[in-house]
């Protein structure tokens, strides 16, 4: 093993996290490299002098803290809470929504009682298919003799007067 | 039976509020130390843990136990430090420059000594004082991804693979990075290191 393949493999070896066979080169390069030997001694030195620092304790206000934070938490809804919630209209949805609604029923309502326009290729063709009634009815109140004629008599009215009678 | 981490945190998924407390009551120490000794400010390093709980909590509907407990956890702590360091660089900068040259950012954590009959003990105490003093200024002087690196393999006996995972790197690549940073501290902690090797 060169001491360049030592540098990934000296912390494993002092923390014990080498197999056995990996442990064995590591060993053996040690006891044949001054350098590497000196070496993991003050790595081991290091770490000692790290063990000495104290550890400090939260203070007791941190789980209070920790709880009172969790508290102010907003509950999350539920999912049917939040289908209902982007469901649920609100009163101006209602609104414009019955707005629409009436619009709608009222325009449908005025379409229907409206006549068609008849198109007026359509119009000329009713008016030929009624042209001889017409002609009879210009002819007759134009005929002359006719109108010498007296009025004709209300037959309703002349039944009254025979009753009267 | 003692429940594991990622049985609580399932329970806490279920909505059992007590499981959180076991989780806050067995990480709390640990997380604030892992916090002090990145940050080297208590009150920050509170403030940090808390929000590291907040997000655990918040977190536990997605909770799928893929990884270990503790991965997550302190891969949330580590990216809050991270953050909070250089979020509060230029500030620290600028306290360094105009705080007088005796204060230290732990003085306020350290128990206030006793003042004593025996001058022999007070001397004790000053020199142990400074020991510690050098081994913390010799942590803090590490580079930040270093630093973490070392803590966690040290105080949180966190496997290689765990902390490669924290740290977002190969596991080769954090060898290399615990290699530098023991080398570094046994520079900078050389005198130390002379006498401990003497005892």
């Amino acid at each position: 093993m060169s001491c360049e393949r030592m540098e990934s493999q000296i912390l494993a070896y002092m923390d014990g996290r080498l197999s056995e066979s990996e442990r064995a080169l590591v060993q053996k390069h040690l006891d044949g490299c001054a350098v590497c030997r000196v070496r993991a001694t003050e790595f081991s030195s290091v770490s000692d002098l790290l063990d000495e620092l104290p550890m400090i304790e939260p203070s007791p206000a941190f789980d209070v803290r920790v709880r009172a934070r969790i508290a102010a938490e907003p509950v999350k809804p539920s999912w049917w809470a939040l289908l209902w919630a982007t469901l649920r209209p609100s009163p101006r949805i209602a609104f414009a929504a019955s707005m629409l609604l009436l619009a709608t029923v009222l325009v449908i309502y005025r379409t229907d009682n409206i006549v068609p326009p008849i198109p007026p290729d359509q119009a000329d063709t009713a008016m030929m298919q009624d042209l001889s009634v017409m002609e009879d009815h210009d002819t007759l109140s134009n005929f002359e003799p006719l109108k010498e004629l007296p009025p004709p008599v209300d037959t309703n009215s002349a039944d009254d007067d025979q009753q009267d009678m | 039976m003692t429940r594991s981490d990622v049985q609580l945190m399932l329970d806490v998924k279920a909505g059992d509020e007590r499981s959180f407390g076991l989780l806050l009551q067995r990480y709390r120490t640990p997380l604030v130390n892992f916090l002090y000794r990145m940050v080297r400010s208590r009150e920050q390093a509170e403030d940090l843990a808390q929000e590291v709980f907040i997000r655990v909590y918040r977190a536990r509907e997605e909770y799928v136990p893929s990884a270990k407990f503790t991965t997550w956890l302190f891969r949330i702590a580590t990216n809050l430090a991270l953050n909070s360091i250089r979020d509060h660089r230029h500030e620290k900068l600028e306290i360094s420059m105009d705080a007088p040259v005796t204060a230290d950012a732990e003085e306020g954590d350290e128990k206030p000594f006793e003042v004593a009959d025996k001058h022999p003990t007070i001397e004790q105490e000053l020199v142990e004082e400074d020991r510690k003093k050098m081994i913390r200024r010799a942590i803090e002087k590490l580079p930040e991804k270093q630093r973490a690196a070392v803590l966690l393999h040290k105080y949180q006996e966190l496997d290689y693979a765990e902390i490669a995972k924290i740290l977002s790197c190969s596991e080769s690549a954090l060898k290399s990075l615990l290699f530098r940073a023991y080398e570094a501290l046994r520079v900078e902690l050389a005198p130390l290191v002379a006498r401990h090797g003497t005892k």
